[in-house]
C-alpha cells in the first residue's frame, strides 16, 4: 500500500510550527511592524544569475494571448515598493519559489520571514534578528565577524588583497573533490570554500554566527561602503546557525540608477551564460526614483530556523508536504 | 554515448567519470543564498569498488555508463574466466577473476547471480543474499547438542568455510546468508 499521501512531517511538529508563525507574529505586533501581504505573481523579477524564477501564462479569458508572470523569489521589491509609500516598518511571511532547488536544506518552494524597518541601522538590525532568535526560537546570542576576518581565520587569506589565484589554488588544495579543471570566478571560489570548509567548520563549533562587510562583487541590493581598512565593502550580513546560511540582511540600496546598473550587469552575465535575460522590475526602479526611506532590511529562511529550532535535519521534516510528494 | 546532466543526477544513477564507470551513491545540492550551484556527488568507482567524492557545477554533463544489470546463471570456470549463462537466449559472458572476488566463495552451477555489465561485459558479480551448500567437511556431529552454543567451523562445496551448531554433519545442505557470511538454518532440499 502507497504511504505518498501521508505528510512527511509528523502531526506534532507541524504543530510546534504553528506555535512558532504565531510567537514570530507577536514578536513583530510588540514592535509595531505591520504585516503585509504581496503579490506571488510579477510580471518582473529578480535578475541575479544564479536564481532562476518559476515563470507562469496568464490568459485573460476568451483569448489566445498570454503574458509572463514570474512566481516571486522573495517578496524584496513589493515590499520596497510599500517603504517607497511611507509604509514605515513591515514584515511578511511569504511563499517564496526558487526554479532547480532541491535537496536536504533546499526546496523549490519555501516559507520566507521577511522585514524591513526603516529606523535601524544595520547593526541594530542584526541586534533585533538576536533578540528573535532567543525570545521566540530559544537560540542563544550570535557572535558577528567581518567576511574579511572569517577567512583569515579558518583560510589564512586576506580575502581584500589576494589574487584569484591564490583564491582558487587554496579551494584546490582544501577540497578534495573538486577537479582540477574546474573553472569559477573569484566569488564562486569564495562561495565554494564558504560551503566546504568554512560552513562544516562552523557546524562543529556550534557557534551562531553573523558575517557581515561582503566583497563588493557579492553587493546584491546593498549599499556599498568602505570598511575600517579602506576596502570597498557591501553593506550587508548573513546569518549562519549550526553552519546553515539562514537570514540575508542589507543596509537597503537607495539609487535607482545604481540598482538599473546591477540589473543590466546581471542581464549581461545571463546573456553568457544563454540564461534567458529577466524584465526589470520598471515599478520597483519607479518607486526608488520617487525615494525609499533609509533602511535595514532582512530575509530569513523559516523552514531552515524550525528545522534547527526542532533539531531536525532536512526541510522536509518541518513542511506539511515536502515538494516530492507535494 | 548519451550525457545525462547534474540535474539528473540520483542514488543509483550510472556515470563514466575519469574512464571508469561509477554510481551515485548520494546527491547534494550545495547552494549558497544567491550564488552558485554545485552537486556535491558520493559515488562508487564500479572498476575499484572504491567510494569517492566529486563535486560539479549544476548543470554540466557527464558521460553516461552503459551498465545493466542481468540475472545470469553460473555455468563452470576454465581457471581464468567464470563463464554465466542467459537462461533464455544460452548466451554464455566470461568474467575475470576481479569480477568475481566478492562472490567466488558462493559460486555454485546453475545458481542465478546479479551481473553488473559495463559495454556488454561482466563487471561485477553479486551472490544472490541466500544460497544453499553442501558441507564438504567437518569434525563429527555431536549428538544432544541442539542449542547450538559456540558451533565449529565447516567447509562447503565451494570453498568456503562458515561455523555451523556441533550437531552438523558432512553431507547436509545448508542455507548461508552471504551478505554476512552465516549460516541460517538446514536447507529443505
Amino acid at each position: 500500500m502507497t504511504t505518498s499521501w501521508k505528510p512527511s512531517a509528523e502531526i506534532t511538529t507541524l504543530k510546534r510550527r504553528a506555535q512558532y508563525l504565531a510567537d514570530v507574529r507577536l514578536f513583530f505586533a510588540e514592535r509595531d511592524v505591520w504585516e503585509v501581504e504581496t503579490p506571488i505573481l510579477s510580471q518582473a523579477a529578480p535578475t541575479a544569475p544564479y536564481l532562476d524564477s518559476f515563470t507562469t501564462d496568464y490568459r485573460p479569458i476568451g483569448t489566445q494571448a498570454k503574458q509572463t508572470y514570474y512566481l516571486q523569489t522573495s517578496p524584496e521589491f513589493s515590499m520596497k515598493r510599500l517603504l517607497a509609500a511611507d509604509s514605515g516598518s513591515i514584515y511578511q511571511i511569504a511563499r517564496v519559489f526558487r526554479n532547480g532547488e532541491q535537496g536536504r536544506l533546499h526546496s523549490p518552494e519555501f516559507t520566507m520571514l521577511e522585514w524591513y524597518r526603516p529606523e535601524l541601522t544595520l547593526p541594530q538590525l542584526m541586534d533585533e534578528v538576536n533578540v528573535l532568535l532567543r525570545q521566540v526560537f530559544n537560540i542563544e546570542p550570535v557572535i558577528r565577524l567581518s567576511y574579511r576576518s572569517v577567512f583569515e581565520f579558518f583560510l589564512k587569506i586576506n580575502v581584500f588583497n589576494c589574487t584569484d589565484e591564490v583564491i582558487k589554488h587554496c579551494a584546490l588544495e582544501r577540497i578534495s573533490s573538486l577537479p582540477i579543471d574546474l573553472e569559477l570566478d573569484r566569488d564562486g571560489w569564495l562561495e565554494l570554500l564558504m560551503s566546504y570548509i568554512i560552513e562544516p567548520r562552523l557546524a562543529a563549533m556550534a557557534m551562531p554566527l553573523f558575517i557581515y562587510d561582503f566583497p563588493a562583487s557579492q553587493a546584491q541590493l546593498a549599499k556599498l561602503k568602505k570598511d575600517s581598512s579602506g576596502n570597498q565593502v557591501a553593506d550587508r550580513f548573513e546569518l549562519y546557525i549550526d553552519g546553515v546560511e539562514l537570514a540575508n540582511g542589507y543596509n537597503e540600496l537607495l539609487d535607482a540608477d545604481e540598482l538599473r546598473q546591477r540589473f543590466e550587469a546581471d542581464n549581461q552575465l545571463r546573456k553568457q551564460q544563454n540564461k534567458a535575460e529577466i524584465p526589470l522590475d520598471e515599478n520597483l526602479l519607479a518607486a526608488m526614483k520617487n525615494g525609499l526611506p533609509e533602511c535595514s532590511g532582512v530575509a530569513l529562511g523559516l523552514d531552515r530556523l524550525i528545522m534547527l529550532a526542532l533539531n531536525q535535519t532536512k526541510l522536509s521534516e518541518v513542511n506539511s508536504f515536502s515538494f516530492e510528494c507535494a | 554515448m548519451a550525457s545525462v546532466s547534474t540535474n539528473q543526477f540520483k542514488g543509483g544513477l550510472k556515470f563514466m567519470l575519469d574512464g571508469d564507470p561509477c554510481s551515485i551513491l548520494e546527491n547534494e545540492l550545495v547552494k549558497p543564498g544567491k550564488g552558485q550551484a554545485f552537486n556535491r556527488v558520493k559515488f562508487r568507482n564500479l572498476k575499484t569498488g572504491r567510494v569517492n567524492e566529486r563535486t560539479f557545477k549544476s548543470g554540466d554533463s557527464v558521460e553516461s555508463a552503459d551498465v545493466m544489470e542481468v540475472e545470469l546463471e553460473y555455468s563452470y570456470t576454465d581457471g581464468e574466466f567464470w563463464y554465466f549463462m542467459d537462461p533464455e537466449t544460452f548466451e554464455q559472458h566470461a568474467a575475470d577473476a576481479n569480477a568475481i572476488e566478492d562472490c567466488k566463495k558462493w559460486l555454485k552451477e546453475q545458481y542465478v547471480y546479479t551481473v553488473t555489465q559495463w559495454n556488454g561485459s561482466p563487471l561485477l558479480v553479486t551472490a544472490p543474499n541466500f544460497v544453499n551448500l553442501v558441507v564438504t567437511d567437518t569434525d563429527p556431529g555431536l549428538k544432544g547438542d541442539t542449542a547450538g552454543t559456540g558451533g565449529k567451523p565447516a567447509t562447503l562445496e565451494t570453498g568456503a568455510v562458515v561455523r555451523v551448531p556441533l550437531f552438523m554433519n558432512i553431507g547436509e545442505l545448508l542455507r548461508i546468508d552471504t551478505r554476512s557470511g552465516e549460516y541460517v538454518e538446514r536447507a529443505k532440499d
